[in-house]
């Protein structure tokens, strides 16, 4: 059945953002409460650690930024057939225009060639969004607030790498994950998350990796040798010291995600998407019955 | 935590070292990309043009024995024309690296607050001058705003909410030092440790 009216999303596109803006996921929370305990007592990580979770709770409490570099707003849409994307998409711009007057985000919008903010979150391909059509009767939202701090010190490698010693091979993406991490130090607001992908062209690569961010820290990798390699940089970044902040410390990272794309004979990429401690996603499943519309938010 | 007062006198910001904790209070001006681009290109690698110099003599003032803070903050504008900050966590410093420098000389800084430290020549400026470089906690953005207790004003709007150059009252405000006054920086002691365990791992 084609439909020819859908429902107005807007202001929950709004609370979508309200939400991924203002409340860290349990799971990033937790993850930080166990990082203090294992800092060093009354160091300067630990104090780090202490300062982020105490900003995490005043977040919450009073709905405002965790981080005041809001992002750059990545949609993922699932959306079953019959849905306009076209209406998918203006809503979600006016979405976010809305939410950046409401102070949830800040107008992080520039025109690259005269330099002008646009102030409300919009503007050429921006935000992101993606869509995708599924099975499901149902339209599911991911959204994504990514940092431009953290995004500067994301990185792409081209393997072989003779300078990291690194082929193409899981070993390859060990060496250059593990550079990757070194050569952010704290400039990326660690600990962090990294979501790393493998093969692709340079573009698919990038989404790939980001996509990775999405993540629940504690879920297991299908592919047990991709498991494995998560688990072994995740040990091995955290030897590095960089700690919180750059301050040092035994806390470097708190998760890594590792996914597989076909790539060409000719090209093999790594993809490493950095992502600073206020790793803010959220999502929302929407219902659409005949005249209403029922929204969960997770 | 000891506290420390703008302006700072140079004999306190030598007492600093790597590592110490402090809670900064009085008035601070943020600035970032813009800004800094702004203040080299019309202060001082030439004279102030008529037309700017009323916020250069403002900026001399505000920024002698002051410090600069690297912020581009979310605002909220209350109808009677104020406004207060929402949230406000430090950007990147290192973009400022090729500015620093002219800037902490030209004003008089004694202080800089960012994140992720700054390069050699902004370290050796806080030698000279004398200064520090404050890190402040990248994200913490709600619990700094809360220590922006009043936006006292703002000059160039017209670079956009963030990059504007925000004058504003913090209260105990918390800033670890990592680069100090004596050549001391966090930041080259880490890279350096993690050289040597990053040469390890792909050994």
């Amino acid at each position: 059945m084609i439909q020819t009216k859908q429902p107005d999303l807007t202001d929950q596109f709004v609370e979508l953002v309200r939400r991924a803006a203002t409340r860290l996921p349990s799971d990033m929370e937790n993850a930080l409460d166990s990082a203090k305990e294992r800092e060093d007592e009354d160091s300067a990580a630990e104090g780090a650690i202490d300062t982020i979770l105490l900003n995490v709770q005043m977040a919450r409490e009073h709905s405002t930024p965790i981080c005041q570099d809001t992002g750059t707003p990545i949609f993922e849409v699932y959306y079953p057939l019959g849905i306009s994307t076209r209406v998918l998409a203006n809503q979600i711009r006016k979405a976010v225009g809305i939410a950046t007057e409401n102070s949830f985000l800040r107008p992080n919008a520039v025109d690259s060639l005269t330099g002008t903010n646009s102030g409300d979150n919009t503007g050429e391909d921006f935000p992101t969004i993606h869509f995708h059509e599924w099975e499901a009767g149902h339209i599911h939202v991911d959204l994504l607030l990514k940092g431009g701090g953290c995004e500067n010190v994301s990185t792409q490698y081209k393997l072989p790498d003779a300078g990291l010693k690194a082929g193409r091979d899981l070993e390859g993406v060990r060496r250059t994950v593990l550079d990757a991490v070194y050569q952010a130090q704290g400039r990326g607001c660690g600990p962090a998350v990294l979501g790393v992908a493998i093969g692709g062209d340079r573009g698919s690569s990038y989404i790939k990796s980001k996509q990775q961010l999405f993540r629940q820290l504690d879920d297991e990798n299908p592919n047990k040798e991709l498991a494995e390699l998560e688990k072994t940089i995740y040990d091995q970044a955290n030897e590095l010291g960089i700690g919180p902040m750059g301050f040092g410390g035994k806390t470097t990272v708190l998760g890594v995600k590792v996914a597989a794309q076909h790539r060409l004979p000719a090209s093999y990429f790594v993809s490493v998407a950095y992502m600073c401690w206020a790793n803010r996603r959220a999502h929302m499943d929407v219902a659409i019955k005949s005249d209403t519309v029922e929204v969960t938010y997770a | 935590m000891p506290k420390l007062t703008v302006p700072i006198a140079d004999d306190e910001i030598r007492a600093l070292h790597v590592g110490d904790t402090v809670l900064l209070n009085g008035i601070i001006v943020t600035g970032r990309d813009a800004a800094h681009k702004f203040m080299i290109e019309n202060y001082i690698r030439k004279p102030a043009v008529d037309e700017e110099a009323e916020l250069y003599a403002d900026l001399k003032e505000l920024l002698n024995g002051g410090v600069i803070y690297h912020c581009g903050p979310v605002v909220k504008k209350h109808d009677d024309g104020t406004y207060s900050f929402v949230a406000a966590g430090p950007t990147t410093s290192i973009r400022e690296e090729v500015y620093q420098p002219e800037v902490i000389a030209h004003f008089n800084l004694k202080g800089v607050i960012g994140k992720g430290g700054m390069g050699p020549n902004t370290l050796k400026a806080c030698s000279e001058q004398p200064a520090v470089y404050f890190h402040a906690i990248g994200g913490a953005a709600t619990l700094i705003a809360r220590s922006v207790k009043e936006v006292v004003g703002v000059y160039k709007l017209e670079f956009g909410v963030p990059e504007a150059m925000w004058v504003i009252r913090v209260e105990d405000f918390p800033v670890v030092v990592t680069m100090d006054s004596h050549g001391g920086s966090l930041h080259d002691q880490i890279m350096a440790s993690s050289a040597e365990k990053l040469d390890a791992l792909l050994a």
